[in-house]
């Protein structure tokens, strides 16, 4: 694409024709950032208008990514899209899942058994933990900390392992389906789970030891793209980023869904509003998180993990299918392209604190197996319209720490 | 997941209403699983996400978004907006919906009420193809600027219409 597409004088800085444009087109430096750069970590691209080193103006250009993923929901069925939302946060696919078949659940009516709900509720806070590693650990490569990056990479490493042992998949694990889970938790994945958070202190003081009082760190964060709480609640902001700019808003805590109001946990605020400050509500969330899928675990209810066969909603285990009528029907019942599960014509919005924001969906039911429309709100998105926003009158080496500190995951961003 | 949240939902649905149809006057109004939606015309579509934000609190945008009614059971109007509101010291939710039609389907832009909105609009246009008036920069977001159909709407096939095959490809002597 040319960028003269791009940078084309339309309603930027200057307009074509006025006295100043000539002088400010030859003085002002147009540099273009990605899409492919190690600094963007996914497929985004910027073109910055420099003043020297500093920034004027930086227009972001997205959609490389774009694949057609709320499309492609009208013509999956409601348990066949939950791969698609894997690929939207690749990084806490999981998070996806659950907010995809919650908002699902929702629109049908059916409520989980507290078995399903606690396991969901463990990982989505393993998955919160393992973006916010990404997040913090690439925001430490970004500003020059390389060590604190493998560091951050080591434990998530463990969790990919106990998604492996949940579900059977390490990256796109698919693991819910409506009215229940794809497997129940074995012992050996509590096991392992247990044993993580065992070792997930000690992680957690290293990354903190390495970068919380790290001058370099500090004086590449710290006041650098300050966000108040009135422009984060105006530009729609959420999850780690509006908290950090001292809007105390949490999913987790307003709209308890799942059974968030039974864990003692809190939300993690800072009032400073800077990239600082979205690291340290980011490494404090990761304390929360542990805290929450310890209780969890300490606490997990026995018994059937998938809503009971009289809600028409979950697949009968294949032993009965091969052995009892009922089972057989109610498989028939629900793999039939005419039959399946009772959708209302209704529209439903579920939103669930995703580790980068509010992740919710709309849904449109018609009666069918399909939904009507299916939307996804993209927290990557609306922080990233943030952008030029944030980076207005910083240093071109302040690109990156802004951009690792919103936690722009471009698949989501384009979908 | 809970149909009725442990937050006492169905007083403080009736509570919104309640209290907008103080502020407004007769609106049309439904409820599903605790959700309160609310259905305005399109001429007075801006002045109600006016009076919901100052005064009635709902101080965040969630969400714009739209449906294409074409092949809905019993739809009577072809695109659906959706705003989803929320406010942030109560914790309740609103949701605005507003029906447009061919041809031209536009409404106002809501980037004077918040500045989110920006780029939710864009996406709007780009998938939809409605346009917002008074938006300060309404360009396709997610496609590239030749693309020539809105791809969210029901009558554009899953498959294309071969758009990606006739792309410009640029050559490395010639970038």
């Amino acid at each position: 694409m040319p960028l003269s597409r791009i940078s084309q004088p339309g309603d930027r800085v200057s307009q074509p024709g006025d006295l100043a444009h000539d002088e400010a087109q030859e003085y002002l430096w147009t540099m273009n950032f990605g899409p492919q750069h190690p600094a963007t970590h996914t497929t985004l691209r910027l073109v910055l208008k420099l003043d020297g080193e500093r920034v004027v103006e930086a227009m972001p250009d997205i959609g490389y990514l774009h694949s057609g993923f709320e499309k492609l929901g009208e013509h999956l069925d409601y348990n066949q899209y939950v791969t698609i939302t894997d690929r939207m946060n690749y990084i806490s696919p999981m998070s996806n899942n659950v907010a995809w078949h919650l908002a699902v659940e929702k629109l049908i009516g059916i409520e989980v058994p507290r078995r399903c709900q606690y396991l969901r509720v463990i990982v989505a806070e393993l998955s919160r933990i393992s973006d916010h590693l990404l997040c913090v650990g690439a925001m430490g490569l970004d500003t020059g900390a390389f060590t604190h990056f493998l560091y951050a990479f080591n434990p998530r490493e463990d969790l990919y392992d106990i998604f492996e042992a949940l579900c059977g998949a390490r990256f796109t694990n698919s693991y819910t389906r409506v009215g229940g889970l794809m497997y129940d938790a074995s012992p050996e994945a509590i096991e392992m789970i247990r044993r993580f958070l065992d070792g997930f202190p000690r992680v957690l003081g290293d990354l903190r030891r390495m970068l919380d009082r790290n001058r370099i760190f500090i004086d590449r964060t710290k006041g650098i793209g300050l966000l108040s709480r009135e422009e984060a609640i105006n530009r729609s902001c959420s999850g780690p980023v509006a908290r950090a700019s001292g809007v105390t808003r949490d999913l987790r805590k307003d709209e308890p869904y799942l059974s968030y109001d039974d864990f003692d946990f809190q939300v993690c605020c800072a009032t400073a509003g800077d990239c600082f400050a979205r690291y340290l509500v980011r490494i404090a969330e990761m304390e929360e998180s542990a805290k929450i899928v310890r209780q969890a675990i300490e606490n997990l209810p026995s018994g059937p993990v998938n809503v009971g066969p009289g809600d028409r909603a979950i697949l009968p285990e294949k032993r009965q299918v091969f052995s009892t009528i009922e089972g057989l029907i109610s498989h028939f019942e629900l793999v039939m392209s005419n039959r399946g599960f009772e959708v209302p014509v209704e529209e439903v919005y579920m939103a669930t604190e995703a580790p980068n924001g509010e992740l919710g969906f709309y849904i449109a039911g018609d009666g069918s197996q399909r939904a009507y429309r299916a939307r996804c709100r993209p927290p990557s998105f609306i922080h990233f319209a943030l952008f030029p926003y944030l980076i207005r009158g910083h240093n071109l080496s302040d690109v990156v720490a802004v951009l690792g500190s919103l936690n722009i995951i471009a698949a989501e961003l384009d979908r | 997941m809970n149909p009725e949240p442990t937050v006492p939902a169905a007083p403080a649905g009736a509570d919104t209403l309640s209290a907008l149809e103080q502020v407004w006057g007769e609106i049309a109004s439904s409820e599903f699983r605790g959700e309160v939606r609310v259905v305005v015309p399109r001429d007075q579509l801006f002045s109600l996400l006016k009076v919901l934000k100052e005064k009635l609190g709902f101080d965040l945008l969630v969400d714009i978004t739209c449906v294409d009614y074409l092949h809905f059971r019993d739809a009577r109007d072809r695109f659906g907006l959706v705003y989803l509101l929320a406010n942030t010291e109560n914790n309740r939710r609103i949701t605005v919906r507003a029906f447009l039609n061919d041809p031209n389907p536009s409404a106002p832009s809501a980037v004077p009420l918040w500045k989110g909105a920006n780029w939710l609009e864009r996406e709007v246009w780009d998938m939809f193809g409605i346009r917002f008036e008074g938006h300060p920069d309404l360009r396709r977001i997610l496609l590239p600027e030749e693309f020539t159909a809105f791809p969210l709407r029901k009558d554009y096939p899953l498959q294309g219409r071969g758009e990606r095959h006739n792309f410009p490809v640029l050559r490395r002597a010639e970038g």
